[in-house]
């Protein structure tokens, strides 16, 4: 065949170059359409693409948290971390898990029940998840695992901390402790929602709740590039994490073991207060446990051994317990009496035993009776038949204010304790819009002797006693040290002054003396709590003789050195009405069934000559105060007073 | 002896070699350095299977290449319907006996080479066009029977390669023949005709699409619709090519690549890879690489006497530039996925096979340009 004719063939060179033509017209354009749109992608939306990108190959893995310790007022940490040696698998990675698990419980020897909750965990998060074998390896079993581990891929040994309370369970209730956070802490605190990483402990309880916010510390972080698959490549960066604030706190670590020892196998509470700082030196709370146990979760059998103690040693008695104050309220009724001037000093009341008013009887603690007393002996041998006289001609109202002036009714702690309670000091008015019953004359006489709806805490005790002691001033009860509070002799020239102004201006009104229930609470501080000092004295002389003068109801536990001289006052305070069969009877304790058996309680200060310290001193159900919760006081008074010495050294150092 | 007969007195050895395009050569050359080195970055910057056997095809194919271009081009053209045949034989052979991959059919075994025959269909379709027209005189170029005989020719490997199921090559061998079909002076109301009637049937066409390939075409519309699943491979692609910007990431330092965020970088995301490592310069340059390559390849056809040589030139040139357009545009985003590779970047041998073939009838041409053929 020939090729068609020069014609044919001309026209058909025209037609496929003039198509060709038109194409390549065509292409132009196409190409201009795929730059510009790698000029939008690269150019345009290069931050966009850019930023997605990074999304896609970075990932950032936070590091838990290290929390800040506590220290006593020396330094002594009393809430720590340790470092512990953990094991994590991540599920996700490990080829055969079930392979894997039985050979590190073999390796690790863990038991049976061990082996099925670590199994159970696994079931219940999810598959990449880290798992936590085991918080808290041995060193043994930390090296064991390290010997195996190229032959458990997936098995990661980790080093982390944990919480640990060296004193064990001499800080419980002060301090609280840790465990895993719950979604309940997750939903109320926002600080712990975005720093939570698994197994993350937080405060359950006391300070370590409390203060959450400032020890919880600052995560690390660790950016990880990441392949698609989330294997890490490679670490691009590493942010440190900070550490919580560490908090000193004002309470030394030798008074609060001694306290621990002096409540042994008894349920009670002793707190101990400087009267001027209101630094807390020691606030225990007996039987207590070990917060430790409570790290990696408590084991069934250590917290059923807990909760079944019939001491109940769960409860923080020193701030949330509340019981009536028996007679260490009688300092308090003596100087409301005196400052309403309702009896003189010299006023006197023959007591034989008890008294017949509103056509009930009222005993005295004493049976035969004191005979005539006057105001000094009656605080001296608490004779109760004088103080429903006195209270008598009182009334509850001017005793509830006065009461209030020094600590009772109120929370000591400006809210650093959640659970800290109020108490309760009645008053007609009280009585009305919440029992919705009027006042009966014979309540009375039965607060005057702290009994009745009356209700204190240990705490607030002890706060009364130091108020007392200072001179009659308000002070602020402390547990955190604070570079920025007054120190003591900052204090003593605040108080001198504020004297000299109320000696000064008889304009000073009382009115200006705060309950402690209005916000202005600050501007009260140091200021005078009475309205004539001498009843003050008149007070603090009467509970020397209580305690330093042959019939004193705390005579026995005197100490005559002048170094360590304490005054104080005792306190019985009935749990039940005790009926008239039984008074016949007189019981000794040991016949009385536990539950049954009146609180003693005893509040004290010293040195007498130069007051310093006050503290409270409550066993439940244990008798007497006279007989067991002032002995108490002796033996601590010297362990408080050596120390001292140690105390001023370091304040002075800190001042300089 | 035959060809040498016909350019006896014409055209010695050294003329031939002086008569090939050097620019066009080169440029296939530096293509083939810039995918080997693409394929290296594929690998993590380490030379392992694909960076070698690529290298080592490049180099092989673009040798007999190099040796086919003095074939005559006479040969070309008398082979060309035999060429078409062998490759559709291929095809229906791998239909029947082919080697299955990942869900399709595709792969003849040579025992040697795993032949993909509809890469190769791509330029025997060329051929066997530009043969056709060459010997259609214009004005018959337009009648029933000259229009049914590429019809059916065109329809019979598009619709081998559809059952593969292999949809983007189908379309890419459409595409080549239509090209020729519209070059050699077809009229143009029937391409008009045929994309209304196209466009009517769409609708059915897409309810014989398989579920995935459905799936494709709504993910192309939206591809945040499901972005791990189907949408995930051209979001991850636009996200490699965006966040490379002006000038890339870097040479190696491709992280959606390496980091394996992107689908196929060895063969269809090929383009995103480089265009991640080089950005905006290094893409546009690439495009650039490819227009000089289909404009020195238009430049032949339009120098060549016979017309057989012109069209396939022109045909050739075509269809490389929808190869490339139609491979950018999907990882771009502007079209949706089909599975199509870029000219001798993407890995593949039957691919570089086709291209190469190609090649050497162009540079064919290019030597025989004065060469008219009966």
């Amino acid at each position: 065949m020939i090729s068609g004719g020069s014609d044919t063939s001309y026209r058909k060179q025209s037609v496929v170059g003039r198509r060709m033509f038109i194409l390549s017209a065509a292409k132009l354009v196409v190409f201009g359409g795929i730059i510009a749109q790698l000029f939008s992608l690269q150019i345009n939306q290069n931050k966009k693409y850019l930023t997605l990108s990074d999304k896609n190959r970075l990932r950032e893995w936070k590091l838990p948290p290290i929390r800040g310790d506590f220290q006593d007022f020396f330094g002594n940490t009393i809430a720590g971390n340790l470092k512990v040696y953990q094991l994590h698998i991540i599920p996700e990675q490990v080829e055969n898990f079930n392979n894997l698990i039985i050979r590190v419980k073999d390796i690790l020897e863990l038991d049976q029940k061990t082996f099925n909750k670590i199994i159970k965990k696994k079931n219940s998060q999810k598959p990449w998840e880290t798992l936590i074998v085991s918080e808290n390896l041995s060193w043994d079993q930390f090296v064991k695992i390290n010997f195996y581990l190229h032959e458990l891929s997936g098995v990661k040994p980790v080093l982390s901390v944990a919480r640990s309370y060296p004193y064990n369970e001499n800080y419980t209730h002060l301090l609280g402790y840790v465990a895993q956070a719950s979604p309940n802490d997750l939903t109320k605190n926002e600080k712990i929602r975005k720093r939570h990483v698994p197994g993350l402990r937080v405060g359950k309880i006391g300070l370590e709740r409390s203060l959450e916010n400032d020890l919880i510390g600052m995560n690390g972080v660790q950016r990880y590039e990441v392949n698609a698959y989330g294997k890490r490549i490679n670490q691009i960066d590493h942010v440190e994490g900070q550490k919580g604030k560490s908090i000193r706190l004002t309470v030394d670590t030798k008074i609060q073991q001694m306290c621990n020892e002096l409540l042994k196998d008894k349920a009670g509470s002793i707190s101990v207060m400087d009267i001027f700082t209101g630094d807390i030196l020691a606030m225990h709370s007996s039987p207590s446990f070990d917060p430790n146990l409570f790290l990696y979760g408590i084991s069934y059998k250590d917290w059923e051994l807990i909760r079944n103690n019939p001491k109940k040693p769960l409860i923080n008695r020193s701030i949330t317990g509340l019981y009536p104050p028996g007679s260490t309220i009688k300092p308090i009724v003596a100087l409301s009496a005196l400052e309403n001037n309702i009896i003189s000093p010299n006023f006197k009341v023959n007591c034989s035993g008890k008294i017949e008013m509103y056509g009930q009887t009222y005993n005295c603690w004493k049976k035969k009776g004191h005979g005539v007393v006057n105001l000094r002996d009656a605080l001296k041998v608490s004779c109760d038949t004088f103080f429903y006289e006195m209270s008598r001609r009182l009334g509850v109202d001017r005793l509830n204010e006065t009461a209030r002036k020094f600590g009772l009714g109120n929370k000591v702690f400006n809210n650093i304790f959640n659970e800290e309670k109020k108490g309760l000091v009645p008053s007609t008015e009280w009585k009305k819009n919440t029992l919705g019953k009027g006042w009966v004359l014979g309540e009375t006489l039965i607060t005057g002797i702290g009994q009745g709806y009356i209700q204190t805490t240990p705490l607030q005790l002890c706060l009364m006693t130091a108020q007392l002691a200072n001179g009659g001033f308000k002070i602020n009860p402390k547990i955190i040290v604070d570079k920025r509070n007054p120190t003591f002799e900052q204090i003593k020239s605040m108080i001198n002054k504020n004297l000299e102004e109320k000696i000064k201006g008889p304009e000073f009104d009382d009115a200006m003396v705060d309950l402690g229930i209005s916000t202005s609470k600050e501007n009260n501080l140091y200021k005078p709590l009475f309205r004539n000092q001498e009843n003050i004295k008149f007070v603090l002389e009467a509970m020397f003789a209580s305690t330093n003068e042959v019939r004193g109801t705390s005579y026995s536990s005197r100490i005559d050195n002048k170094k360590y001289q304490f005054a104080g006052k005792t306190g019985t305070s009935q749990v039940k009405r005790i009926t008239e069969a039984e008074r016949e009877l007189d019981l000794d304790i040991s016949q009385i069934p536990y539950e049954d058996r009146d609180h003693a309680l005893y509040v004290a200060f010293g040195p007498y000559k130069n007051p310093r310290y006050a503290m409270s001193i409550f066993i439940e159900h244990g008798g007497s105060g006279g007989s067991t919760a002032a002995p108490i006081a002796k033996k601590l008074f010297k362990v408080v007073i050596d120390r001292h010495d140690e105390r001023e050294k370091l304040n002075k150092l800190e001042t300089i | 002896m035959l060809y040498e007969t016909a350019l006896s007195g014409q055209t010695t050895f050294f003329q031939k070699l002086r008569s090939l395009d050097y620019i066009l050569l080169f440029c296939l050359l530096i293509l083939g350095v810039v995918s080997s080195l693409s394929m290296y970055s594929t690998e993590g910057g380490e030379i392992l299977y694909h960076t070698k056997s690529h290298l080592i095809r490049f180099l092989v194919f673009f040798l007999m290449m190099l040796i086919f271009s003095f074939v005559n081009l006479k040969f070309w053209h008398s082979t060309s319907y035999i060429f078409y045949f062998i490759v559709l034989c291929l095809l229906i052979w791998a239909s029947l006996y082919g080697v299955k991959a990942s869900g399709s059919q595709r792969w003849v075994d040579l025992y040697f080479i795993n032949l993909q025959p509809s890469e190769l269909m791509k330029i025997a379709i060329i051929m066997c066009f530009a043969k056709f027209y060459h010997r259609t005189q214009i004005h018959l170029v337009n009648n029933f029977k000259n229009l049914i005989v590429p019809i059916v020719v065109l329809l019979v490997p598009i619709l081998l390669v559809v059952s593969q199921p292999d949809l983007g090559t189908s379309i890419l061998i459409g595409l080549s023949g239509l090209v020729v079909l519209w070059l050699s002076g077809v009229n143009a109301k029937y391409f008009i005709y045929s994309s209304l009637v196209l466009l009517i049937s769409l609708p059915f066409v897409i309810s014989f699409l398989k579920p995935y390939q459905k799936l494709r075409i709504l993910t192309f519309f939206n591809p945040d619709r499901d972005p791990l699943g189907a949408g995930y491979q051209i979001i991850q692609s636009k996200i490699a090519v965006g966040s490379g910007g002006l000038s890339g990431k870097g040479f190696l330092k491709g992280t959606q690549s390496y980091l394996d965020f992107l689908p196929e970088k060895h063969t269809d995301f090929i383009f995103t890879l480089f265009s991640e490592e080089h950005g905006f310069i290094g893409s546009v340059l690439l495009l650039l690489l490819y227009a000089i390559i289909i404009y020195r390849t238009i430049k032949i056809g339009a120098a060549a006497r016979s017309f057989f040589g012109k069209l396939f030139c022109y045909g050739f040139a075509s269809s490389i530039f929808i190869f490339v357009t139609v491979n950018m545009s999907m990882v771009l985003g502007l079209l949706p996925i089909v599975g199509s590779p870029l000219p001798i970047m993407s890995y593949g041998g039957s691919s570089m096979l086709a291209t190469m073939i190609g090649f050497s009838v162009v540079m064919s041409t290019k030597i025989y340009q004065k060469q008219i053929i009966a």
